[in-house]
C-alpha cells in the first residue's frame, strides 16, 4: 500500500476543494491587513512602530487563520460521514491526520507571510534572525492546526467548532505576551500563559524581530514543539475513542 | 460455528457493548470465498454493528475476526485494503464530481494516477453514470449517489465486498440494476456481505443467509436448507375486492390452526401446516360481504422461515421500514 499517494492526494483535495477558496484567500490578506491597521492608529507613533507589533500580527494571521479552519472542515467531513471513508481507507491514521492537517498548517504559515511583506514596504526588516522567525511560524502554525483538531475531535456539529476555536482563541491572544508582557499581567493570570503554546511562539518572534526574548530560543522551540507532539497524540487518543467506538 | 479453510471472513464470539445496551450478542459465523452472504434483520438487530466492527469503524468488546485465514482481530486496518466498503448512506464528497469521488477513492487506496483515472472511467460507464462524471455529487440522484458509492467501493478490485443496505431508499429501477451489478461482481469472483431488512432481496441475491435478531445470530444457512423449515406448510393467498383487515380476529376465532396476514392491495394470506379447505373461507368472507376474486397456492418463501425461525413480527419490520425507524442508533 503506497500511503504516500493517499496522504498526498487528501491535501491536494483538501488544499483544493476548502483552502484555496476565494473566501479563505481574501480572509488570509484582510486579516492581517487589519490587525496592522488598527494597531498603527492606536499607537499613533508612525511606521517606526510596525516592528513592535510584527510579532503579533504574524502570529494572530496564524492562529485565525489555522484553528478554526481544520476544526470546521473536519467536522464537517465527520458530519457528511466522508470522514467515515477516509478512516475506512487503509492508511495508517496518524498518516491520515497528519495529511488532513498539512493543508491547514500550510495556510497557516502563508497567512504568516502576508504581514511580513507589508512590513517590508514601511521598515527595514533586515535585523530580523530570519531562521528563528520561520521556525517560531512553522511551530505555531503546527501548533494552531492540532489544537484546531483537538477541538474538531471534540464537538460534533460544525457552529460548536467555531465556538469552541474562540474559547481558546481569545484568551490565548491576551494572555501570550504578544501585546502585554506577561510581566504586566495579574499575578493570579501568570501561570495560565505558561500553559499556552501561543506564549512561547510569541517569545521567539519577538526575540527574532526585536531581540527582547524572555527566554532561551531553543527551550521557547522545544516547548512548543512539545505542545505539539502531545496535541497531536491527545487528538489521536480521542479520535480511537470517540470515532472507532 | 467454526471457520472453514476458504473462508474469505470467519468471526467467533463477537461481541460488542454500548454502554447496558448488547449491540453484538456473541456471533460467530464464516463468509465462504465468492458467495453472497445475506445478513438479515430488523433495524436495530445488530447488523451495522457487525458491519462496523469487521470494517474498522468499531471494536468488538470480544471475539476474534479473521479474513482469508489470518487474524485481524486487534488490527482490521491491516485488513482494510482486502475489502471495499458501501455504507448505508452515501459517503461521497459533495463538493467534487463523480470522476474527481472516484480517482480520489482510488488514491485513498493507493493506485496510480494513470491506473485510478482508467479504472473510474470504466466503472463510470459500467454504471451508466458517465453522463454526470462531471456534475458534483450533490446534485445526483439517490439511486445515483448509491451507484457512485457501489463504484467507489470496488475502484481498488477488493475481495470482500460489504454493503449495508445497498437498496434501502432509492427507485425501484435503480435497486434492480444494483441488484444486477452485485451478481455480476460476485460471478467474478468478488465475496460479497450485505445487510438487508428486504427479505426479497436476500431471496434474489444470497446463496446463504444468516438471521440476527437482537444482537444474537439466529440462524445461518443456505436458501434451500432454511426453507426446509417450513416445507409441508401450506400458505394460500386470497385475493379480495376490498381491505378485510377488520375481519382478522373474526377469521383466527373461525378457523383455528390457520394463521391470517393482512397483505397489501387487498389480499390475505392463510398460512397453516393441514389442507386448507377453501369452501368454508369463501363462504366465510361472502357472509361478512366481502368477494374473494382469486385463491392461489404459493410456494414458501424466506419470509416464511424468517416469521418461523426468529418469531418476528413481520409486520412491525414492515412499519420500520415505512417509517424509517432505527437508522442511526448504535445498535442498528
Amino acid at each position: 500500500m503506497k500511503t504516500w499517494i493517499a496522504f498526498w492526494n487528501i491535501l491536494k483535495k483538501d488544499m483544493r476543494t476548502y483552502y484555496l477558496k476565494p473566501p479563505n484567500l481574501s480572509w488570509g490578506i484582510i486579516f492581517p491587513l487589519a490587525w496592522t491597521l488598527m494597531f498603527f492608529i492606536k499607537s499613533g507613533r508612525g511606521f517606526g512602530e510596525i516592528p513592535s507589533i510584527l510579532p503579533g500580527v504574524v502570529a494572530l494571521s496564524i492562529l485565525f487563520g489555522t484553528t478554526s479552519m481544520l476544526a470546521v472542515t473536519v467536522t464537517f467531513e465527520k458530519k457528511g460521514r466522508s470522514f467515515e471513508r477516509l478512516l475506512l481507507a487503509p492508511v495508517p491514521l496518524e498518516a491520515l491526520m497528519l495529511a488532513k492537517t498539512c493543508g491547514a498548517i500550510t495556510m497557516g504559515a502563508a497567512n504568516a507571510v502576508v504581514p511580513v511583506i507589508m512590513a517590508a514596504f514601511f521598515v527595514d526588516l533586515s535585523h530580523v534572525i530570519w531562521w528563528q522567525m520561520a521556525a517560531a511560524v512553522l511551530l505555531i502554525a503546527i501548533s494552531s492546526t492540532f489544537l484546531g483538531l483537538f477541538i474538531a475531535v471534540s464537538v460534533s456539529e460544525v457552529f460548536e467548532a467555531q465556538t469552541f476555536s474562540n474559547f481558546f482563541r481569545f484568551p490565548m491572544v491576551f494572555l501570550c505576551g504578544l501585546f502585554f508582557p506577561i510581566a504586566a499581567l495579574p499575578v493570579f493570570l501568570r501561570p495560565l500563559s505558561y500553559v499556552l503554546p501561543l506564549t512561547y511562539g510569541a517569545d521567539v518572534l519577538h526575540g527574532a524581530v526585536n531581540r527582547t526574548a524572555q527566554m532561551p530560543v531553543a527551550l521557547n522551540l522545544a516547548i512548543l514543539a512539545s505542545f505539539c507532539a502531545a496535541l497531536f497524540l491527545v487528538s489521536l487518543r480521542n479520535i480511537q475513542r470517540k470515532w472507532i467506538y | 460455528m467454526q471457520a472453514t479453510a476458504t473462508a474469505a471472513v470467519a468471526v467467533d464470539g463477537l461481541t460488542k457493548r454500548y454502554g447496558d445496551v448488547l449491540a453484538v450478542d456473541s456471533v460467530a459465523f464464516d463468509v465462504r470465498e465468492a458467495e453472497v452472504f445475506g445478513f438479515l434483520g430488523p433495524n436495530g438487530a445488530g447488523k451495522t454493528t457487525t458491519i462496523n466492527i469487521l470494517t474498522g469503524l468499531a471494536r468488538p468488546n470480544a471475539g476474534t475476526i479473521r479474513f482469508f485465514d489470518r487474524d485481524y482481530t486487534t488490527n482490521v486496518k491491516k485488513a482494510q485494503h482486502l475489502m471495499g466498503i458501501v455504507p448505508d448512506e452515501s459517503n461521497l464528497w459533495p463538493e467534487l464530481d463523480g470522476l474527481e469521488n472516484l480517482r480520489f477513492c482510488g488514491a485513498l487506496y493507493g493506485m496510480a494516477r494513470r491506473e485510478r483515472e482508467q479504472r473510474a472511467r470504466e466503472l463510470l460507464e459500467t454504471f451508466g453514470l458517465s453522463h454526470a462524471a462531471r456534475r458534483r455529487f450533490d446534485g445526483y440522484s439517490k439511486g445515483m449517489k448509491r451507484k457512485l458509492a457501489i463504484a467507489a467501493g470496488i475502484i481498488h478490485h477488493p475481495r470482500i465486498l460489504f454493503l449495508d443496505e445497498p437498496t434501502t431508499g432509492i427507485d425501484v429501477a435503480s435497486a434492480r440494476q444494483i441488484r444486477q451489478m452485485l451478481a455480476g461482481l460476485n460471478k467474478s469472483g468478488t465475496t460479497v456481505f450485505q445487510t438487508t431488512h428486504y427479505i426479497e432481496e436476500a431471496e434474489r441475491l444470497c446463496d446463504r443467509i444468516a438471521f440476527i435478531v437482537e444482537g444474537r445470530l439466529v440462524r445461518v444457512d443456505t436458501l434451500a436448507n432454511l426453507v426446509k423449515h417450513v416445507q409441508g406448510r401450506r400458505v394460500v393467498q386470497l385475493a379480495l375486492n376490498e381491505d378485510a383487515s377488520r375481519l382478522l380476529d373474526e377469521l383466527r376465532g373461525a378457523f383455528p390452526g390457520v394463521e391470517f396476514e393482512a397483505m397489501p392491495g387487498n389480499a390475505m394470506r392463510a398460512h397453516t401446516d393441514q389442507p386448507l379447505a377453501l369452501a368454508p373461507l369463501i363462504r366465510f368472507f361472502e357472509e361478512h360481504g366481502v368477494d374473494v376474486t382469486e385463491a392461489r397456492a404459493i410456494r414458501p418463501s424466506l419470509e416464511d422461515v424468517f416469521v418461523r425461525i426468529t418469531g418476528v413480527a413481520l409486520e412491525q419490520m414492515r412499519k420500520e421500514k415505512e417509517l424509517g425507524k432505527g437508522k442511526g442508533g448504535s445498535a442498528s
